[in-house]
């Protein structure tokens, strides 16, 4: 059970939180100009890695917001907690 | 038989508080301290139990959780029993009610002892070989495995205790109040750290607290007695807390850990009710430090099972602790100097010692001396190959080992005894240790299991960290709490240790006998009957890892888990395939450590509570008029509502009727109410639904279908523009949080630009839906000044209007096709508006109906709902909706999906009407649809989504997605069922009403 660090109210049990999958997938600002192909890449394609992870994650039980977390899948360490719109640490 | 064999009394026994209690239906009697163990062994009651496999007479082998054979039932009969409880661990109580299990009639003469006999027909595997042919037989075997699985029997009435959950927060936790747990506490609280120390028993000290070992010596006194000293000191001490009977189970990441605190067991059964007990502590330490200790292992040998054969460690205990001897003729057998200890410790005071076995060829160290001394003769290098008594030991043989260790020679001894301890080293007590994630390493020279690493947040002390000797245990408990807590002294840099402990050892993992291993049984569990001989033919099978080897022998698959056997196990198979045990590893030690109670795990979660719900502000007048309900996500929603004894189907067709001949009246405040807020909130509606909503007028509402970003119909829902910047939306019932959470989503991340702000009202608003073409007169009735004109009020608009004092939202939407009204109230007014409705549509017979007509009268208008008719497969074209889909909009959620070439397929399944051609056939909903009755194998087109017997057209309909539907406008179709094919017509799935003229009726 993970203690996460929501950059909004400080560490919290994890099952206050809901995991949104993959962190850093824009949605095209033009889907209309996109080919299938291009919009399936958007659509269904994530990485399932062992090892560090980009993943978006909600406070969902609690303030609502969203924000990104750098994961290690293989040993569930919490690398860095960091907001929406904000630069992913470098690895 | 029953003698008294107490023989020295304990400060740990009150031997003025005498409990008598029952076993096998006979009433023995024992002292304010003793566990169940301890006070039939004071009784001379070595018998507990019966193996699961072989049925073999049992004893108590242990004294602690880790005891794989005296598991009993507790209070057979009564609400309150429990199987498989370990005797060890029950603390005798005043009402106290224990049998044995996995016997018939008895233990002392059970018919399954035949299964002994037939052992040679029972191999690893048995089951899986031979209940494999012919597979139709399974279900006649199953019969008979089943009744001979299982060890205890469930409790069958309700569990009348109650139990609990606390959340705790610690910056230290110390698990294990032995010698380390005691010291590391206290340093820990001395240091300012919030310290919480648990222990599984009742008493604090661990082995520790009974060591009289008079050659170890901590400033100057005996380990016992200094130690002692040193937990009357912890009383004093504040930030610390103290938990006994509490047993950690579970050891997750980051420090979170789940503890089983016992509150009640051990109280006189009249002083159990309405206390809490049992309680789930859920810990989050900021670090932890484990003083797990470490639990001695038995030696394998033939026929090492027999009720009297008990661990060293065990019978040293009984005597020291409760002041029990465990047999009159007492024999250790080991491998190393712990029983020498524990010969000592019965010698003192006055039990006799026959002799000890030791496979060593000699130990020098001063207690072997002083054993000597005490002329109890010592059998160097033999070790035992057999042992005799059926229910109880009565002799063991013994031969000369090999040098190698390989083999016997010699002649054969016999030696009377009554009880034998055996004493086979320590292990680590690791199990909580890998739980958290960590990684075990062999250890070669003391052929144990330890922790690969300390880390700054848990660190491993004591015999569970690999320091098995008093001067070891001080000295690297010191540095690490140092290290861990940062922290330059404590108490234990001045400690003066002197010791005579010898780790000398000569380990065997399997002790051969004269008789080939075939002849013999050497039992590595106990618990399940699995012998070295099981798991040398699961090698020769071919079976190479050591999880398979488990779970096709079943060794360390009992209640107890394997803590006496598993190193043998592993110790075995490393011998026999010719690998190092530290390549082998160990098998996962999964949580609970010992076994938790449901009652335990669901804590206050039972009853009502077990799944929450949520109810309208409505409900009691719904219960008033013997609604029955129907459960929608949380909500409890009235589904109909029978009178004198109405079916549902009778009840639902009146209502039906009425609410499109005259009135009805519906509550609907389950459907989800967000408000929206900002100067972009049109904007964003624009985004996430699939039609265009900057135009929309305020005062007036709009229905809109929401998409996944794959196309896919996700929720719908009337929202009204209440204001410039200001709307509500409304969402199914079911949908509710996942839609505002999509929403949020959305805003938070992919559109942060946008002024918008989302709030759940869901709650704060009350709604009755009032529809029918009496519905406006009832209105009025209500809001006398309300200009209810089609001008002033028409079809997709909204007013303001208090009905009295109370204020209230109306739109006039529509969900059943009827002139309609939705009543919204702040919640507390909900139930006062509702009869109001009642009272001023009393002269029209205004009828409330529940779900199942609202369901009934959408499906004559061919209304969709989501989540029944669709199922996150079906876009807006394959619903027939093409009309909500705006050409012109650049973007909305899911628009780009709507030209994949998946989803512009022609034979999608699509929304149709279907229509039974005998108009009084009902159709299943998910009944499957087939254009071909001959086909092979026949092609299903579809499924039935929503059907009903329509009271208003008196004929049956349905709506169904159908392959290639949209083009099948009066195609026959069939519906097979069991027993007959069911012809059907596809037709427009709006069967009510097309023109919408009703809507202005």
């Amino acid at each position: 059970m993970f203690l996460i660090n929501c950059p909004y109210c400080g560490e919290r049990d994890q099952q206050e939180f809901k995991a949104g999958g993959e962190a850093h997938i824009e949605r095209p600002k033009q889907p209309t100009e996109l080919s299938d192909d291009e919009w399936a890449e958007y659509l269904f394609m994530r990485k399932n890695i062992k090892g560090v992870q980009f993943e978006r994650w909600n406070h969902a039980h609690g303030c609502r917001k969203w924000f990104n977390m750098v994961r290690d899948t293989s040993n569930d360490e919490i690398k860095a907690i960091y907001k929406m719109g904000e630069k992913p640490p470098s690895q | 038989m029953t003698k008294n064999l107490r023989v020295k009394s304990s400060e740990y026994i009150d031997e003025t508080n005498r409990i008598s209690f029952k076993f096998n239906g006979k009433t023995y009697h024992g002292f304010k301290g003793d566990t169940l163990a301890s006070a039939l062994l004071a009784n001379d009651v070595h018998l507990v139990g019966r193996s699961f496999k072989y049925h073999r007479p049992r004893g108590i082998m242990t004294s602690g959780s880790e005891e794989p054979n005296a598991i009993v039932q507790i209070n057979p009969g009564t609400n309150r029993t429990e199987p498989n409880v370990r005797a060890t661990e029950v603390e005798i109580y005043e009402g106290l009610d224990a049998s044995s299990q996995n016997c018939w009639p008895s233990v002392e003469f059970d018919i399954g002892g035949i299964n002994n006999f037939l052992s040679p027909f029972f191999p690893a595997g048995f089951y899986y070989k031979t209940f494999m042919w012919p597979a139709s037989f399974w279900e006649k075997y199953e019969f008979f495995i089943r009744h001979s699985a299982g060890l205890g029997k469930s409790p069958t009435s309700s569990d009348p205790d109650i139990y609990d959950h606390r959340n705790v927060h610690c910056d230290v936790l110390v698990v294990g109040a032995g010698i380390s747990g005691i010291q590391a506490a206290k340093i820990s609280a001395k240091n300012n750290f919030k310290t919480l120390l648990v222990d599984e028993k009742n008493e604090l000290g661990g082995s520790t607290i009974y060591e009289n070992n008079e050659f170890n010596k901590i400033n100057n006194k005996t380990p016992s007695e200094w130690l002692k000293k040193e937990i009357e000191e912890l009383k004093g001490i504040k930030n610390l807390e103290i938990k006994t009977r509490t047993s950690v189970a579970a050891y997750h990441q980051y420090n979170y850990l789940l503890a089983r605190e016992n509150l009640t067991d051990h109280l006189d059964a009249k002083d159990k009710t309405n206390k809490i007990r049992q309680r789930l502590l859920k810990i989050r330490a900021k670090k932890v430090i484990l003083a797990t200790g470490a639990l001695e292992r038995p030696l394998i040998f033939n026929n090492n099972d027999r009720p009297g054969i008990m661990l060293s460690s065990a019978v040293k205990k009984y005597s020291e602790f409760y002041g029990v001897a465990c047999g009159s003729k007492n024999l250790f057998f080991t491998n190393n100097d712990s029983a020498y200890e524990s010969a000592l410790s019965l010698y003192n005071k006055g039990i006799n010692v026959e002799a000890i076995i030791d496979i060593r060829e000699q130990s020098e160290s001063k207690i072997v001396k002083k054993v000597k001394e005490a002329g109890i003769k010592i059998y160097w290098s033999h070790t035992i190959v057999d042992t005799a008594g059926y229910k109880r030991l009565n002799s063991v043989s013994i031969m000369k080992l090999s040098n190698d260790g390989t083999s016997v020679t010699g002649s054969k001894i016999s030696i009377w005894c009554d009880c034998l301890g055996v004493a086979g080293g320590w292990t680590p007590a690791v199990h909580l240790y890998t739980q958290s994630g960590n990684k075990l390493k062999f250890d070669e020279e003391k052929k144990v299991f330890l922790p690969n690493q300390n880390t700054s947040e848990q660190i491993s002390v004591g015999s569970c960290g690999g320091d098995f000797k008093i001067d070891e245990i001080i000295k690297n408990l010191n540095h690490k709490l140092k290290d861990t807590l940062n922290i330059k002294e404590t108490d234990l840099d001045n400690i003066k240790v002197e010791i005579d402990q010898e780790n000398s050892k000569r380990n065997i993992w399997l002790l051969p006998s004269d008789k080939p291993l075939g002849k013999t049984k050497p039992f590595v569990d106990y618990q399940n009957d699995a012998t070295a001989k099981d798991i040398k033919l699961a090698l020769r099978e071919g079976f190479r890892s050591i999880e398979h080897v488990k779970r096709y022998t079943t060794t360390g698959m009992g209640t107890d888990q394997g803590k006496l056997g598993n190193m043998h196990a592993l110790g075995i198979i490393a011998d026999t395939a010719g690998v190092k045990m530290g390549e082998l590893g160990t098998t996962t030690f999964r949580p609970p450590y010992t076994p938790l109670t449901f009652g335990t795990i669901v804590g206050r979660n039972v009853g009502k509570f077990f799944d929450i719900f949520r109810r309208t502000p409505m409900n009691d007048w719904h219960v008033e008029n013997k609604a029955q309900f129907e459960n929608v996500g949380q909500w409890k929603r009235a589904w109909y509502y029978p009178f004198n004894g109405e079916t549902m189907h009778q009840a639902v067709q009146r209502e039906s009727k009425a609410a499109r001949e005259s009135a009805g009246i519906l509550d609907a405040s389950t459907l989800g109410k967000i408000d929206i807020q900002g100067s972009d909130a049109s904007e964003f509606l624009n985004r996430v639904y699939t039609n265009a909503w900057s135009k929309l007028a305020i005062g007036k509402c709009r229905y809109g279908l929401m998409l996944n970003e794959d196309g896919m119909v996700y929720d719908d829902g009337v929202t009204t523009r209440l204001g410039e910047n200001h709307y509500i939306m409304t969402t199914t019932t079911g949908g509710a949080a996942n839609v505002l959470g999509k929403l949020e989503d959305y805003l938070q991340t992919e559109w942060p630009e946008l002024d918008v702000y989302l709030t759940s009202v869901t709650d704060h608003y009350a709604t009755a839906s009032l529809c029918g073409p009496n519905s406006k007169k009832i209105l009025k009735k209500i809001i006398p000044d309300l200009d209810l004109s089609d001008e002033n009020f028409p079809h997709m608009s909204f007013k303001e209007a208090n009905i009295g004092n109370i204020q209230c939202r109306i739109m006039r939407i529509s969900f059943t096709g009827e002139h309609s009204y939705e009543i919204n109230v702040q919640a507390s007014y909900g139930k006062d508006l509702w009869e109001k409705c009642m009272e001023a549509g009393q002269e029209f017979n205004i009828t409330p109906y529940g779900t199942e007509t609202m369901h009934l009268l959408r499906a004559e208008k061919g209304f969709i709902i989501v989540g029944q008719d669709t199922d996150g497969t079906m876009t807006p074209i394959d619903l027939q909706m093409d009309w909500i889909v705006s050409k012109k909009k650049y973007d909305f959620i899911g628009k780009r999906s709507l030209y994949r070439s998946d989803t512009m397929r022609e034979d999608r399944k699509q929304l149709v009407g279907l229509l039974t051609d005998d108009p009084n056939i009902v159709l299943e909903e998910g009944a499957q649809i087939v254009s071909e009755l001959n086909q092979n194998p026949v092609e299903m087109l579809g499924h039935v989504t929503s059907s009903y017997f329509s009271p208003n057209l008196n004929k049956s309909i349905a709506l169904a997605v159908v392959r290639g539907g949209k083009d099948m406008m009066g195609k026959k179709l069939f519906v097979p069922m069991e027993n007959k094919n069911i012809n059907v017509t596809v037709a427009n799935p709006v069967f009510y009403d097309e023109k919408n003229e009703r809507l202005n009726a």
